[in-house]
């Protein structure tokens, strides 16, 4: 382990640039420890984001040697190459200022993809009980642990494309609401992810599956929708 | 175009490919078999003239590329070159019927 650390950080906005730091190499080190030492120790005006420091909030988010990564739980000894780092801003969303990019766009689509839940109970009624068993909440399961880290979003190919599709997070959240039995807006939310830029349009390049921390495959969502859609639209439902 | 028209398309690509996967493979295993016999002009008319079988088989192969060259073209110039609407359609639609043109001009001059 060589005693520093040679990292490359974006600073400014769409046009910015790299900007060279040395940092004190540690044991046990996280990428987000390196990019908060550059800001306590090197630069004040470093922005960046970060909530729990353990794979719980999902704001930590950077392309790390040009992959986007989780940086808290991203150990340096995985990802530096011969010492050195390269940090940017997540793909496929706005610069803001160095490492922070606007999200509303990543969160808009969610709400785009029918991300909802729509209940039809009222208090009035008794509780709705889904075996742990069952196919659709097996499924469910599959999918729910995402923490909206964008990570997908940022690996994803079609997006760099077609950046009116609605990517693969919005899609993992619309495909577990279509597995939750207790919804009443499924065939609203089967329209809103058939269109353009809908599940339709995800070409199975599974960068989205490779890339996310919690070992989600938005792919198979996605393949859960595509199915979903194209029974509904032969049965004349969508 | 509506979310259903979009997703019915979609279904047409896919069925179409399960065919053409299937006509791929029985094309090419039939050119290999056939070619043992000499590749003439004369060798291949005289099989496949007056075959009805082959026709209808080589008919569908046709129809099925008409179905899915135009849906695949459609998504590569939406997301490669930013075309999108009624002429892009319209556009494949003629290209879908040029296709199954030639092609079954070439079906009926071979298997009629």
């Amino acid at each position: 382990m060589s005693a520093t650390l040679h990292v490359k950080v974006w600073r400014g906005g769409a046009d910015g640039a790299f900007q060279e730091f040395e940092v004190p190499r540690r044991e046990s080190q996280t990428v987000l420890d390196v990019v908060t030492h550059i800001q306590r120790a090197l630069d004040p005006t470093l922005a960046y984001r970060y909530a729990c420091r353990v794979g719980m909030c999902g704001s930590c988010a950077m392309t790390v040697n040009g992959a986007a990564r989780w940086t808290c739980r991203t150990h340096v000894d995985k990802v530096a190459n011969k010492g050195e780092l390269t940090i940017a801003p997540l793909r496929n969303l706005p610069v803001i200022r160095d490492l922070v990019t606007d999200m509303r766009e990543f969160f808009d689509k969610w709400a785009r993809a029918a991300g909802q839940f729509r209940g039809a109970r009222t208090r009035a009624d008794d509780f709705a009980r889904v075996s742990p068993q069952s196919a659709e909440r097996v499924q469910a399961d599959a999918a729910i642990e995402c923490i909206g880290c964008a990570v997908c979003y940022a690996s994803c190919d079609v997006l760099a494309r077609l950046p009116e599709y609605l990517g693969p997070a919005a899609l993992n959240r619309a495909w577990t609401l279509v597995n939750d039995v207790r919804d009443a807006a499924q065939a609203e939310r089967l329209r809103a992810v058939a269109g353009d830029a809908g599940s339709l349009s995800c070409h199975t390049h599974m960068s989205c599956t490779e890339r996310c921390p919690k070992n989600i495959s938005p792919t198979a969502g996605i393949a859960g929708l595509k199915r979903a859609v194209a029974r509904a639209a032969l049965a004349g439902e969508l | 175009m509506s979310a259903r028209s979009e997703t019915l398309l979609w279904v047409a690509q896919r069925a179409s490919a399960g065919l053409l996967a299937l006509c791929v493979t029985v094309h090419l295993a039939t050119i290999l078999y056939a070619v043992q016999g000499g590749l003439t002009g004369a060798e291949i008319l005289g099989r496949t003239r007056g075959n009805p079988a082959w026709a209808a088989f080589y008919t569908m192969f046709v129809l099925a590329a008409a179905v899915h060259a135009p849906i695949g073209l459609r998504t590569v110039l939406a997301e490669w070159f930013g075309w999108r609407g009624r002429a892009r359609d319209f556009a494949l639609i003629a290209f879908a019927v040029v296709l199954a043109g030639l092609g079954l001009r070439a079906v009926s001059t071979v298997f009629a």
